[in-house]
């Protein structure tokens, strides 16, 4: 028997819902189409998921601080761009071509970061101008036509596959884990909640919220960056439309995981659940043979759904009161 | 050693062109407690402002245990033991009790300052016995604050700066929207602190409050302190017609 104080607990996960769409999904989906619920079918789905589900976990730490970043999809861009150009032009190391492809990203996270705390600008214009300037950036720097990857580019060690599996999923697990770790088990985790919940009272509190906030849009920025690596070095090319319109995928992805548009709340492990959900949403869409274009439509009504079921079930959380003996 | 806690003298704030703050000296000995009263917009709240570090001081010293000191920012303030209770809540409303208690100076294992794993067994242990210390009772340290009342709250923020031995307390508008019972316990708190030497700054509206807990009251009005005394020598209704 679940005590209620354990029932309220879980009740009051951001994330929540979402597992609880998930689980929904998953067995309408397994009915509606037996190829669905298939090992081989998972791993097609993972083999991609961990390019949008990075995205979506910086956005995620983004969120909680109380910011928002529209040009993670740009950024997708403009960190493989430099990698490439740095490796094919410049003939640099290739870590160290990476290296400084995040670097790029990071700068890009730093100036989103100062436009919008320091001079008070809401994030999303600030990262809306940086979505149109990083994707310029993008196509300038490498003249429209960025180099291709070499041959010999050792991939493997980000990319190679595992069975039916990529690298790159363990990439993600490992960088979820230590994002998770620092959300729930360090000062620096609190004060991201803090500083998104209530940034005066932070700021009153002894708090650097703006070296927070920074600290959170390069994180959002870099996790961008790399994620654009991945596919780049998965589909063994650049493309400077890369990432377009992946801003949206990965805020939806987000939302639904649970973190709140107003800062405060939020999970590393929603982030996962969150894109998760787009993608067998696409995959179910593509197995029963529908028109694709209803993929954007099935996302949006998992977003209104998704935030919908948030505010209900945390609302009957809070209702749980506990007596003293629970 | 001089009995002086807190020394401020000639302090001056203009916010643009508005005089908020115009020479205003203050002084608190340890074990005191001043009441600060004054109408809306009268400059209680920039005084206090300036002294935790939310604000910045246009002219003017401020001398604390007999040193003079320059107080850039809220974490100045309280390293040097002035622990302030803001009007508006400082509390987050999603974190639990512990983590609320310890907000920006949490114990922790090992780390670099700003990225270091927390001591969880420590908050809720210490964050538990704090509360206790100021007479309250709650059950658990994971509790979100968001559940609990408007007095139970001031107690939380009350216990965070008792825990961090602060020499002296600001405390503005501590019993707003608190019931009576739980305003009886505020003000019974804030006169147990003499016993201990520290010092502080009680603001209300309510000045049957004010006269009650305050050894001295100051009275301030349009930026400028109108009155400074001990409140033997005065009444409430005085008082009303003084600030008014």
């Amino acid at each position: 028997m679940f005590s209620k104080n354990k029932i309220k607990s879980l009740l009051s996960r951001p994330e929540f819902s979402a597992l609880a769409i998930f689980i929904f999904l998953i067995v309408v989906f397994t009915f509606v189409n037996e190829r669905f619920l298939n090992s081989r079918n998972f791993m097609v789905i993972l083999s991609t998921y961990p390019e949008l589900a990075l995205v979506a976990l910086g956005i995620t730490i983004l969120m909680i601080s109380g910011e928002f970043d529209l040009s993670v999809g740009s950024v997708f861009a403009v960190s493989p761009i430099v990698t490439m150009i740095l490796i094919a032009d410049y003939e640099l190391h290739y870590i160290v071509s990476i290296l400084l492809g995040l670097l790029a990203a990071a700068f890009i996270g730093f100036v989103n970061a100062i436009v919008t705390v320091k001079f008070k600008i809401p994030s999303f214009i600030a990262t809306l101008g940086m979505l149109f300037m990083a994707r310029s950036i993008a196509v300038v720097i490498s003249g429209g036509f960025p180099p291709s990857v070499p041959k010999d580019l050792p991939t493997d060690w980000l990319v190679g596959r595992v069975d039916m599996l990529r690298v790159s999923i363990f990439w993600l697990i490992g960088i979820a884990l230590i994002c998770n770790y620092i959300l729930k088990k360090t000062n620096f985790g609190s004060w991201i909640y803090a500083t998104g919940e209530n940034k005066e009272a932070a700021k009153d509190l002894g708090i650097n919220t703006f070296w927070v906030k920074t600290t959170c849009f390069i994180i959002c920025s870099v996790l961008a960056g790399f994620a654009g690596i991945i596919q780049s070095f998965r589909i063994k090319t650049v493309i400077t439309s890369l990432g377009q319109g992946l801003e949206l995928q990965a805020i939806a992805s987000a939302v639904v995981g649970g973190a709140s548009l107003m800062g405060g709340i939020g999970s590393a492990f929603g982030a996962l659940i969150g894109t998760f959900l787009l993608l067998i949403i696409d995959n179910i869409l593509i197995l029963s043979r529908i028109d694709g274009n209803w993929f954007k439509f099935a996302v949006g009504a998992l977003i209104v759904i998704a935030v919908i079921l948030n505010t209900l079930t945390k609302n009957s959380a809070d209702k749980i009161r506990l007596k003293d003996d629970d | 050693m001089s009995k002086d806690l807190l020394k401020c003298s000639k302090l001056n704030k203009w916010y643009g062109n508005l005089h908020a703050l115009k020479n205003v000296d203050l002084e608190i000995n340890k074990g005191e407690v001043i009441g600060l009263i004054g109408d809306n917009g009268a400059g209680k709240s920039t005084l206090i402002k300036i002294i935790c570090g939310v604000h910045g001081l246009d002219n003017g010293e401020i001398y604390f245990e007999g040193h003079k000191v320059n107080i850039k920012n809220p974490k100045m303030a309280m390293d040097l033991g002035i622990e302030t209770i803001h009007q508006y809540n400082t509390m987050f409303q999603e974190m639990s009790i512990a983590r609320n208690v310890f907000i920006g100076r949490e114990p922790v294992k090992f780390g670099l300052s700003s990225l270091s794993i927390l001591n969880e067994k420590k908050m809720n242990l210490e964050s538990m016995k704090a509360i206790k210390d100021v007479g309250l009772d709650l059950r658990s340290p994971h509790i979100p604050v968001k559940e609990l009342s408007g007095g139970e709250r001031q107690g939380v923020a009350i216990a965070r700066s008792m825990y961090f031995k602060s020499k002296m307390l600001i405390l503005d508008e501590p019993t707003n929207h608190l019931s009576v019972k739980e305003t009886l316990k505020v003000l019974e708190y804030v006169q147990s602190l003499k016993s201990i030497g520290i010092g502080s700054i009680f603001i209300s509206h309510n000045l049957y409050h004010v006269h009650e807990i305050a050894d001295r009251i100051v009275g301030m009005a349009r930026g400028e302190k109108v009155c400074d005394m001990p409140k033997e020598d005065t009444t409430v209704n005085e008082l009303i017609k003084l600030i008014g």
